[in-house]
């Protein structure tokens, strides 16, 4: 059931990935990228962190996503036009993606301690409330940190979209 | 039948390399973002796998849970920083073309 479950979201997600890469309109590349979210989200709750993922859906797929599409409908973005294709970059891209993928899978290989099954959790675990317990107890310090940088990165913005910079 | 760690490593691994692949090959710097985005969250789900993997007195890592939220968050901040920069940009040179942008080559 897990392993049916993990089998249909990754290959779904690697599709839609793959999509996003692909396809020559903006528009398609945002919304693949939404489905890809959304299914990486549902491996997140295949791995019991149903947390995340609902966190993962509201976040990216949500908010981050429609500020994509935004952008792109304010700009006006048409399909990318087929211009010539940089021989090297394109060979030295690919040549990059290829060895990072052999070098991935040799070390998953070479570990027979990442092929033991699913350690078996007690029943119901309390996924928020443990998350909280810890972001609050052992992250205080990050936590506000966090909150200042939210501040500073909205100020930045409204600095950085003013009419005339000074 | 579980899925193992080493399946959700190499899921992990394939979304990240597709990304970076986005970010080398692709012209636009909206596309290029946005494949920023998904190697972002490729190394979130190797994140999680780890935390349900190894168990810490019997629970998940939940470190390393509030690590991913904490990386969503800042994720969310840089996104819109850098949004402002690209229709700043836009505004400055009506372009989103990475080819047109070649003030700061060498």
């Amino acid at each position: 059931m897990l392993l049916t479950a993990f089998w249909f979201f990754a290959s779904l997600m690697i599709l839609f990935a793959l999509s996003v890469v692909l396809l020559r309109n903006p528009v398609s590349c945002a919304m693949s990228l939404v489905m890809c979210f959304i299914s990486l989200a549902a491996l997140f709750v295949t791995l019991d962190a149903t947390f995340i993922g609902i966190i993962q859906v509201l976040v990216y797929a949500g908010a981050v996503m429609v500020l994509f599409l935004f952008i792109i409908m304010l700009l006006d973005l048409r399909a990318e036009k087929t211009r010539r294709l940089n021989f090297g970059a394109t060979l030295g891209g690919s040549l990059v993606v290829a060895a990072f993928l052999a070098i991935l899978v040799q070390v998953i290989n070479a570990d027979p301690a990442l092929s033991k099954p699913l350690p078996t959790l007690p029943a119901q675990a309390p996924d928020v409330k443990m998350i909280g317990f810890t972001l609050f107890h052992s992250f205080g310090l990050p936590f506000e940190v966090v909150g200042v940088l939210l501040l500073s990165a909205t100020a930045g913005v409204i600095v950085l979209s003013r009419k005339s910079l000074r | 039948m579980t899925p193992t760690l080493a399946n959700y490593l190499i899921a992990s691994g394939l979304l990240f390399a597709i990304g970076l692949g986005g970010v080398m090959l692709r012209r636009s710097i909206i596309i290029i973002f946005m494949s920023l985005e998904m190697m972002l969250s490729a190394a979130n789900l190797s994140l999680v796998a780890f935390s349900r993997y190894g168990l810490v007195a019997g629970h998940q890592n939940f470190d390393a849970q509030v690590l991913v939220f904490f990386i969503i968050t800042v994720a969310a901040a840089e996104v819109a920083v850098g949004l402002a920069i690209i229709v700043s940009l836009y505004r400055a040179r009506q372009t989103t073309h990475v080819e047109d942008l070649d003030t700061l080559k060498f």
